[in-house]
């Protein structure tokens, strides 16, 4: 724990006593809003279910069992490994992983654009990035569809200007999610970028360029490293809320898109909902993400300490 | 001795502003050339001229006779250390060195010994392993010097290099500077608005105002003989009073001082009229007759000199210098004295 091991500057002991008690509302906002809920969560996940949603207090690993393993349809039969839920995970791995990788795609070259005008023009620009966060994400995403569907109007166009005959069938696709998916979260990905790049000094590229490196070689060998702690803020932005994503894959996406965030939500949802089997579900996604994160913050502390 | 860099109307436009008005110089291999200008006279955009950061909208940039104003800084033989050193933050002081040799592509081991031996010669080899973070700005500068001089640069720029530096590191940086250039015998062009590095580093000195080259010459050369008011004003210290030219010979010229007295000076350009000369305020002395006559209005003792700040009676403000020794009476302040000026000591600048 980084709280155990003594700082190495000792000159703030005047300021110390303070500390405790500034941070003390800190302290209740994470207790009550991150603490206390995912607590509840991990209660709820050894609980056993009640057919019409909510709980009965019996401790058990039912939840879990569910999710791992299979016991046939009566529960009877030697178990084996169930590979449904673990599919879905790993389909919502991947398809978290692409939209992140499109969102770097389009966010890096955007990012860049905006970060070297000149500074009133950037004002602006960022504007512009957040305007569609003005919207509820619900109506941005039913909108998406309107837009995408088999009558839609980029169909229409599509066809009006000859380029296809048939309306292209995108509504639930993975194509669909994607796009939903990059929509949802591209801002995401635009501005730690933004603000990285803002802070990078030109003349790092120029010194590059002296020393005889081309465009590329300054890009991969110098301005990528640099500003690589905004892309990697900006890739967990995405990545994270992208994996539990739920709008974008109901509304977009069709059985076959189904996704963590969907199969979360239909537990809590109405009489056919497991609460356990949900909780249990959002454990081991939350499970997964701290390993990715884990495993981010000891590559990057191993990286300074060298 | 080969010209290294030669620079011919080169004029540097951004929209409608113009930044450099044809400027042409010719700096000679194995010198140490310094621009020499105060801030917006053109010096920094005529190194990154010569650097390739910026291109010239016309003219042209001959190193060692192969025209350069075309070609991307990565393809032009010269490098630059930075105002602000510019050293790559995530990487090693050993990295940071070796990176344009390994652009050049140098092996590795080749490269470590080379890279190596550079920060030798700065004396920085126990710091090869740290970030420049961890290390000061003396130290970071010595950095981007190896860094400059590792590919072996047919001319090494530098841009204001010390100007981050305390005086006591920058007056020691100047000797190293000046050691290493004459070490490596890499031709230095170097840009500073400190007249006193110029004057102490250079073989010869280029002095910039308004996008053009006032006058090129050695330190000597622009201290003692200025060609314009800009020059004799921006080196040193100097009085500038307007006098009345009578008429003119060759390069001399007799001119009336304020007071009335007449004298013969050295002259450049300028034809009847009113003019300015500069008078190097320790280029005089007191006198029991002289050619000005000035009230004494305050005395600042600087140590080995004496600075008598005075005022002519003809209302002009008036500077003199005196060494001080143990012989010199001093005049009290309110009192009248006659000012003698050597020979030499007024020239004729043309405006």
């Amino acid at each position: 724990m980084a709280g155990m091991t003594p700082t190495p500057k000792g000159n703030g002991t005047g300021y110390r006593s303070l500390v405790g008690p500034l941070l003390l509302p800190t302290w209740v906002v994470i207790g009550i809003f991150l603490v206390l809920p995912v607590a509840l969560m991990a209660v709820y996940s050894f609980l056993t279910k009640e057919f019409r949603g909510g709980v009965i207090w019996d401790f058990t690993l039912a939840a879990y069992d569910q999710f791992f393993l299979n016991r046939g349809l009566f529960g009877d039969e030697p178990p084996t490994l169930e590979w449904t839920y673990i599919t879905i995970f790993w389909r919502s791995i991947w398809q978290a992983a692409l939209a992140t990788l499109i969102c770097l795609i389009v966010g890096f070259p955007t990012a860049w654009f905006i970060a070297t005008r000149p500074p009133k023009a950037r004002a602006i620009w960022l504007f512009l990035v957040t305007i569609p966060y003005w919207v509820n994400l619900l109506i941005r995403t039913v909108s998406l569809k309107f837009l995408i569907r088999e009558n839609g109007p980029l169909n229409e166009s599509l066809m009006s200007i000859g380029l296809i005959t048939d309306p292209l069938p995108l509504v639930n696709t993975n194509l669909a999610v994607q796009l939903g998916l990059f929509y949802s979260y591209l801002p995401f990905m635009v501005l730690p970028i933004y603000a990285a790049v803002e802070r990078y000094n030109f003349a790092l590229s120029e010194a590059a360029a002296d020393l005889y490196a081309s465009r590329w070689v300054t890009l991969r060998e110098i301005v990528l490293p640099v500003v690589k702690p905004g892309i990697i803020a900006g890739c967990i932005l995405v990545f994270v809320p992208s994996l539990g994503a739920f709008l974008a894959p109901d509304l977009l996406g069709g059985a076959k898109t189904f996704m963590i965030g969907s199969l979360i939500d239909e537990q809590f949802r109405g009489s056919q909902g497991n609460w356990p089997f949900g909780a249990a579900a959002a454990m081991i996604l939350m499970t997964l993400v701290l390993i990715v994160l884990m495993i981010y913050a000891r590559a990057q502390t191993k990286g300074e300490a060298r | 001795m080969s010209t290294a860099i030669d620079i011919r109307s080169v004029v540097k436009r951004y929209g409608t502003a113009t930044a450099l008005h044809g400027v042409s110089l010719s700096i000679s291999d194995n010198e140490f050339f310094t621009l020499l200008g105060p801030s917006g006279c053109g010096k920094t955009t005529l190194l990154r001229c010569i650097a390739g950061f910026e291109d010239v909208t016309e003219g042209e940039i001959r190193l060692f006779g192969q025209n350069i104003a075309g070609l991307e800084p990565n393809h032009r033989p010269v490098n630059t250390v930075f105002q602000q050193y510019a050293l790559f933050p995530h990487m090693t002081v050993l990295d940071n060195v070796a990176f344009g040799l390994k652009m050049k592509g140098m092996g590795l081991a080749d490269r470590t010994a080379r890279a190596g031996k550079m920060l030798e010669m700065v004396h920085l080899s126990a710091f090869a392993d740290r970030l420049p973070s961890q290390l000061s700005g003396g130290q970071q500068q010595r950095v981007a010097l190896a860094r400059a001089l590792a590919p072996e640069p047919k001319v090494l720029l530098l841009d204001e290099p010390l100007s981050a530096l305390d005086l006591k590191l920058r007056q020691a940086m100047r000797v190293e500077l000046k050691t290493l250039q004459e070490q490596t015998g890499i031709t230095f062009i170097f840009v500073t608005h400190d007249q006193e590095e110029a004057l102490t580093m250079s073989d010869r000195i280029a002095v910039m105002s308004q996008g053009r080259v006032q006058q090129i010459g050695t330190a000597r050369d622009i201290y003692e003989a200025p060609v314009n008011r800009f020059v004799a004003d921006f080196i040193g210290e100097t009085n500038l009073l307007e006098v009345t030219v009578e008429r003119i010979e060759g390069d001399t010229a007799r001119v009336i001082l304020p007071g009335g007295h007449a004298i013969t000076c050295a002259a450049v350009g300028n034809g009847p009229g009113k003019h300015h000369i500069s008078i190097r305020p320790e280029r005089l002395s007191l006198a029991a007759t002289g050619d000005l006559e000035a009230v004494v209005e305050r005395i600042v003792y600087l140590g080995t000199d004496l600075q008598l700040l005075t005022r002519l009676t003809t209302g002009e403000e008036f500077h003199i210098r005196l060494q001080n020794s143990a012989r010199t009476a001093l005049p009290p302040p309110g009192s009248t004295v006659a000012l003698h000026l050597e020979e030499g000591a007024a020239r004729l600048l043309a405006d």
